[in-house]
């Protein structure tokens, strides 16, 4: 354990940095658009006396005025007051999957020939980009098995969302829509699951686990109904168990006609392993961002994959990337289709990166990763066992956890006082992001899910399990250090949370924070 | 040759995989997947192209198809239609390839700290643009930026039918509809093919107190900006409807900002501001309102607000209205959030902070200026009929080929050979407008960039 | 911070809370059975717990004034933690009675305390209940007893310090109506179980606690009481007799249709229109009788019975006549995540339409939201 170093002396950028309407000087310019030639002024004329009074902007807008090395600096000021996941062990994100993203594939979609495409173009000039879109399309397809997929959807979400307009266009298309108004779902499932069918339209029915943790198959049995419009489902679950009897459940909602949609966000270790349409699943979508190496860009832009069987093709967003042979095009007459649900094409950038991330693995680098992941969990759920105050969810079942594992820290909490909010604001102190700790409410209490991906070593794991080590016991000798924190990071606890809840007191923009605050 | 090690998975070296199988009790990751039945575990090769041996070697592979695309800095480029081509500062891509925002999660607001301040100066700064106190964080585009804008409204009022101006994007259209079904009726307005703008009596016939909200663009896609938004918003307000106003916001900087006629919700798009096009992969979207709980309640994503520490004197940021969703009346109205344009939404800052007050109006006059230029221009030439919408233009304006016996699709490919993206062919979207182009010009366009369209269209068109 | 005046605290322990359960008794209300408890050497549990939520509370010690009664009452639990207590009140050390706990109540309310503070079981809450009744007291309980049904206990005493330091600073506002219920003591050592809801308490609602950022928003309870009211009506059919069960969950059923209704009993309405209130069983039977009929029942209090605990006029006959297939379960999702994977109850008291009842439902959560639960 030579190796095994915690960043006991870690203190993040603190740069106390005003807001930027703060370091305004009146004057100061950063930067000039290109003004048009004197010959374009003249024969324009006063282009803004042609527009009604009332259309015209009275004033200058109050945007703050700076030179352009503080607007630089500000904002650079700003970036070392994050933590990205590529400078540091984000382990942290249970069901997000961070991994290293490749350098590369920024340099790739800084290429003009990507990045300054226009969606209208000609497509005898967008070939290469449809090309990729095509063989990324694939790729997709040999991963999940499925016959199609779109990648309009702008994120996992949106891919699910994507997913229920799937059910509500097949159901209308068979003239049964109002009898089946039912969507079935796993409590442990992410809960856009849920919500995005229900957005859709659709009522929403819950399963619970059963002892072990799975959902519970006698409850769906209970549910299935001529109105059932269909299942969707998480698998492994947010809680890193793979339902054995995942089969049995596209076969009982199938035995009553209903569609299974197939969550894969948590699909990382389980490429090249398991695949969703073998399991019966007639859709299933892939956060491409997540999956694919992609950065998260802190909440987005991301990429939802939404792959479907042949029966379901016809009602894919248009347009639909095709190619001919000798040509891609892309083809907007899909009759069925449910329309858009972005527009243009997605974001494109997402699929670049994934495609040239999945080049530099190929099939084989895919099960490594699908391995290295289940080997660096199990690992590490065996070194944070050993932690006093912490346990797991269904701990003690006889299943092993797949690539991701719900820890809690309720016991902990019984003996201290100290719970997951307050550890996972220490973590910080040592130099490791914020955490994940589920989904509300919490089923499981005092929750903490991490996933250690493959892109992490066995030193990376060590260290996070000996600090996660340090704070429980601090939590025990020391627990008002563990209360106070953070203590080395950006900025230190909120000493207010009322005033985020409070309509007199909240301030979402700087102006209406100097209403609020007369600070001046 | 050593064993391949995989860079990007540390474990992949055998000693290491070895002495943590050993750590585990198990002797290989068979003895984990042993929990998946083994009829549902796939044991075929996936037909998938072999992994690249190098960076290098892929790099050439993925540029190599690259190269296949002709660009917009390859070409000269006049398409516009919900994606614009402008000049991206060098700072703008400069802070958001920082891995620091690239590769950052959701995050809380202690070890982001800096990633809440920007996004909440983000919302700061365009609050100001469009005359709003409360900004969402980013949507994924102006169009779903649009449909929760809808679905806010519906849910305020619990009316049921949302009246959207005729020129809308089309593809923002199918957008809207598709997240808007099946609770809420998306109707669209009549509006003058002379003028372009909403039809009054057609508004009046189809408002009632079943209309949630009214909707327009401004400038419209059409290009021309619909100068009776007041008499609109008079007209909505009336019937207890709210206005719901999209905006470019490169207009912005001489645009009256929509809340001074009589917008109660504004949308828009991001992407002008310091992101690049992308095939269309640039989009993000906002949302804006009032500071009053009635609308701040029904935002169904992210807020970031401003508070303070127990560190004297020091920022701190958080979410704000946790419970916001107790006053939301029936679950059907609600949305899902996730992962969106976060990334893009402290380009846009970034953007706005580089170009200051009086940047944003330069921006604006300038291109209304090259606009008012263009259309002199093209004017002359026989055959094309400018402007086709006699409304003041801001970037985008019709052109009508009609009189030159060619379709837009002939044109453009002539133009192509030019080393020029025409405008936008319109004929099917609007054919009310015949053989119409849409062309955008932006403060990218020279003098010379223009009068290079002008003389090759009367080329093309000869 | 301008100046603020002291936050008052009123203490009460039942000292002899808890006693019963170690020795097997099942509860220890009552003079003889206390007896019976000390003979067979039970200790008191109450004092400890008290002390465990006290110690929550030493951080903001000056900032309080805490008000308690004389010696085991609270006193001596104040003292031991490091407090310096107002003592009112007075009563006999070792002797205390459950008439303590209620006239210690009734002096706390008097001396206008922000929050009662109090440790013991079910009888206790009802004492408190029965001192206070529906005045705006908020309350917390730490729980010491051996029957804990009553939902204005925390789940554990150091939880319950923990809500108390949030409220008394402010950070928690929101207060709820929380169930008090109470068990037939004779009935229940001979082997039956007659549960009965006496009322409700205000208790402080530590919602935030289990928040963190980053995360779905969880519903806030109103919120999520209305949508339900909302589904429940809207699947109302015509000619449909529907009984309505206690409880402040199916209160906006009746509230959103203007009718009159009985926080604690039961009530019935057919086509949106009221039948009768505060039905007793005789009278459910005679209604039920050949008219289609409904039932729409919550989880009531913390322990997660639909049947049995609070609504014994929905008897083991009415049960079997209305049937499993039209009773309507509702209640807000964190009163199941709350029963940490152990099913719902039924204990109607007849073996028969025990089981006949159990099995899945469909419960309500929520407008178009249904939990597949168990209930055994």
């Amino acid at each position: 354990m030579g190796k095994v170093k915690v960043r006991k002396g870690f203190q993040q950028a603190r740069w106390n940095e005003p807001i930027i309407y703060e370091m305004s000087t009146p004057g100061q310019r950063a930067i000039y658009v290109p003004q048009p030639d004197e010959e374009i002024r003249v024969k324009a004329g006063d282009v803004l006396a042609d527009l009604p009074v009332g259309m015209r902007r009275k004033e200058l807008p109050n945007l703050p005025e700076l030179s352009q090395k503080h607007v630089l600096m500000h904002y650079l000021h700003l970036s070392q007051e994050t933590m990205g996941s590529n400078i540091c062990h984000d382990i942290s994100e249970g069901t997000c999957t961070m991994k290293y993203n490749p350098r590369i594939n920024e340099e790739l979609v800084s290429l003009p020939n990507f990045a300054e495409l226009h969606p209208c173009q000609d497509e005898d000039t967008v070939q290469g980009i449809m090309e990729i879109y095509y063989k990324f399309e694939q790729i997709i397809k040999e991963i999940s098995g499925m016959s199609r997929v779109t990648f309009q959807p702008g994120g996992g979400n949106a891919a699910v969302y994507t997913a229920a307009s799937t059910v509500r266009a097949y159901w209308e298309s068979k003239g049964e829509l109002d009898k089946r108004n039912e969507i079935i779902t796993t409590i442990f499932s992410h809960p856009c699951d849920a919500a995005a069918p229900h957005t859709a339209g659709f009522k929403v029915i819950t399963l619970y686990p059963d002892k072990n943790g799975f959902p519970d198959i006698e409850a769906l049995k209970a549910a299935v109904s001529e109105h059932t419009a269909a299942i969707f489902m998480t698998n492994p679950e947010d809680i890193g168990l793979f339902n054995p009897r995942v089969d049995e459940f596209v076969k009982i909602v199938h035995s009553v006609g209903g569609l299974c949609f197939y969550d894969q966000a948590n699909a990382n270790a389980f490429l090249g392993v398991a695949r969703a349409r073998d399991a019966g699943f007639d859709m299933c979508h892939f956060n491409v961002h997540k999956t694919f190496g992609t950065p998260h860009g802190g909440s987005g832009p991301a990429n939802g994959a939404f792959c479907c069987s042949e029966e379901l093709t016809k009602f894919l967003p248009v347009p639909t990337v095709e190619f001919d042979g000798a040509k891609y095009f892309l083809n907007y007459d899909r009759p069925e289709s449910i329309g858009k649900v972005r527009d243009f094409m997605g974001t494109a950038g997402v699929i670049v990166r994934a495609y040239a991330w999945t080049m530099m693995m190929g099939p084989e680098g895919l099960r490594d990763c699908a391995d290295a992941s289940i080997i660096n969990n199990n690992y590490m759920e065996k070194k944070m066992m050993e932690i006093p105050g912490l346990s797991s969810a269904f701990m003690g079942n006889g299943y092993r956890r797949q690539e991701q594992i719900r820890y809690s820290w309720e016991k902990l909490k019984r003996d201290t006082g100290i719970g997951t909010n307050e550890i996972n604001n220490r973590v910080v102190d040592y130099g490791l992001p914020h955490y994940w700790t589920s989904h509300h409410p919490w089923e499981i209490p005092e929750p903490m899910t991490l996933e250690p991906c493959e892109t992490y070593s066995k030193d990376d794991i060590d260290e996070y399990v000996e600090t996660i080590k340090i704070i429980a016991k601090e939590a025990y000798e020391q627990p008002e250090l563990v209360m106070a924190a953070p203590h080395k990071a950006a900025s230190h606890k909120r000493n207010d949370e009322e005033s985020l809840d409070d309509p007199e007191k909240w301030a979402l923009t700087w102006k209406v924070y100097l209403r609020k605050h007369g600070k001046k | 040759m050593s064993k391949y090690v995989n860079p990007y998975i540390p474990n992949s070296v055998p000693d290491e995989k070895e002495k943590m199988l050993q750590e585990i009790g198990i002797t290989s990751v068979e003895d984990v997947f042993r929990e998946i039945p083994e009829h549902l575990r796939f044991r075929g090769q996936m037909n998938i192209p072999p992994a690249f041996a190098s960076e290098y070697e892929m790099r050439r592979h993925v540029e190599g198809l690259l190269a296949k695309n002709k660009s917009c800095k390859d070409y000269l480029n006049f398409l516009g239609a919900g994606t614009w081509q402008h000049y991206v500062p060098a700072v703008v891509d400069t802070i958001i390839s920082r891995d620091e925002f690239l590769t950052a999660y959701v995050g809380d607001a202690y070890g982001d700290h800096g990633k809440f301040q920007a996004l909440f100066e983000t919302s700061s700064m365009i609050a100001e643009l469009v005359g709003m106190e409360a900004v969402s964080t980013p949507t994924y585009d102006w169009a779903n930026a649009i449909a929760i804008s809808c679905r806010m409204a519906v849910r305020m009022s619990g009316r049921k039918q949302v009246l959207v101006a005729g020129t809308i994007s089309p593809g923002r259209l199918a957008v809207v509809k598709n997240y808007c079904k099946p609770e809420i009726k998306v109707e669209l307005l009549k509006y003058d093919t002379e003028t372009g703008l909403i039809d009054l009596k057609d508004l009046e016939s189809k408002i009632s107190s079943e209309t949630a909200a009214v909707y327009f663009e401004n400038p419209s896609y059409l290009g021309f900006i619909e100068t009776e938004g007041m008499k609109v918003s008079e007209i909505a307000h009336k019937s207890g409807a709210e206005v719901i106003v999209g905006v470019d916001p490169s207009s912005l900087g001489v645009l009256a900002p929509p809340s001074e006629y009589g917008a109660d919700i504004v949308c828009g798009e991001y992407q002008p501001f310091g992101i690049h096009m992308q095939w269309g992969g640039g989009l993000s979207g906002f949302i804006a309102t009032r500071d009053d709980k009635k609308y701040v309640a029904e935002y169904p994503s992210l807020l970031f607000g401003l508070t303070t520490t127990t560190e004297e004197g020091e920022y701190g940021f958080g979410e704000v209205y946790y419970e916001r969703t107790s006053y939301a009346s029936r679950e059907k109205g609600k949305d899902f959030i996730g992962t969106t344009t976060a990334l893009y939404g402290i380009a846009a800052g970034v953007y706005m902070a580089l170009l200051g007050p009086q940047g944003m109006k330069d921006l604006g006059e300038g291109i209304m200026q090259r606009v008012q230029y263009t259309m002199g221009l093209l004017s002359e030439i026989k055959g094309l009929k400018v402007p086709v919408i006699k409304s003041p233009s801001f970037k985008e304006f019709l052109v009508n080929f009609d009189g030159t016996g060619k379709t837009v699709a002939q044109i453009n490919k002539a133009l192509l050979d030019k080393k020029i993206f025409g405008g936008k062919d319109l004929s099917k979207e609007f054919p009310e407008y015949g053989n119409s182009a849409l062309y955008c010009i932006t403060e990218i366009h020279t003098k010379a960039d223009l009068k290079t369209l002008a003389l090759a269209l009367e080329e093309v068109t000869k | 911070m301008g100046i603020q005046l002291k936050k008052k605290l009123g203490l009460i322990v039942n000292p002899v809370a808890g006693m019963g359960g170690r020795v097997g008794l099942k509860g220890s209300d009552g003079a003889e059975i206390l007896q019976k408890a000390i003979e067979l050497g039970a200790q008191p549990e109450s004092p400890q717990r008290a002390k465990h939520a006290l110690e929550k509370l030493l951080t903001i010690k000056e900032d309080i004034e805490l008000i308690t009664y004389p010696y085991e009452m609270g006193a001596q639990e104040a003292r031991d933690c490091g407090f310096d207590p107002v003592i009112i009140g007075t009563v006999e050390s070792g002797k205390t009675t459950p008439q303590d706990t209620v006239k210690a109540a009734r002096d706390l309310v008097e001396q206008k305390v922000d929050l009662i503070l109090f440790a013991g079981g079910d009888g206790t809450a009802r004492n408190i209940y029965d001192a206070i009744g529906d005045r705006e007291v908020p309350v917390i309980g730490i729980p010491a007893g051996v029957k804990i049904h009553s939902a204005v206990y925390a789940t554990n005493s150091r939880n319950a310090g923990e809500v108390a330091l949030l409220y008394l600073q402010g950070k928690i506002k929101k207060l709820l109506d929380s169930e008090v219920m109470d068990i037939d003591e004779d009935a229940f050592r001979e082997g039956r179980v007659t549960a009965k809801l006496y009322g409700y308490l205000k208790a402080p609602h530590e919602e935030r606690l289990v928040q963190s950022l980053k995360s779905g928003r969880t519903e806030g309870e109103a919120s999520a009481l209305n949508s339900i009211a909302d589904q429940v009506i809207e699947d109302m059919q015509a000619n449909v007799l529907y009984i309505i069960g206690p409880g402040t969950t199916t209160r906006p059923i009746m509230q959103k249709l203007n009718l009159k209704f009985t926080l604690l009993g039961i009530d019935a309405i057919l086509n949106k229109e009221l039948v009768a209130n505060d039905l007793t069983e005789k009278q459910l039977l005679d209604l039920i009788q050949g008219k289609k009929t409904k039932i729409v029942v919550t989880v009531i209090g913390g322990q997660g019975y639909i049947f049995g605990r609070g609504n014994q006029q929905l008897s083991p006959e009415v049960l079997r006549r209305v049937g499993k297939e039209n009773i309507i379960v509702i209640t807000p999702r964190n009163k199941l995540t709350a029963l940490k994977g152990k099913p719902l109850l039924i204990d109607t008291g007849d073996y028969e339409v025990n089981s006949m009842l159990s099995g899945y439902y469909r419960i309500i959560t929520g407008y178009e939201q249904t939990i597949m639960f168990k209930a055994e």
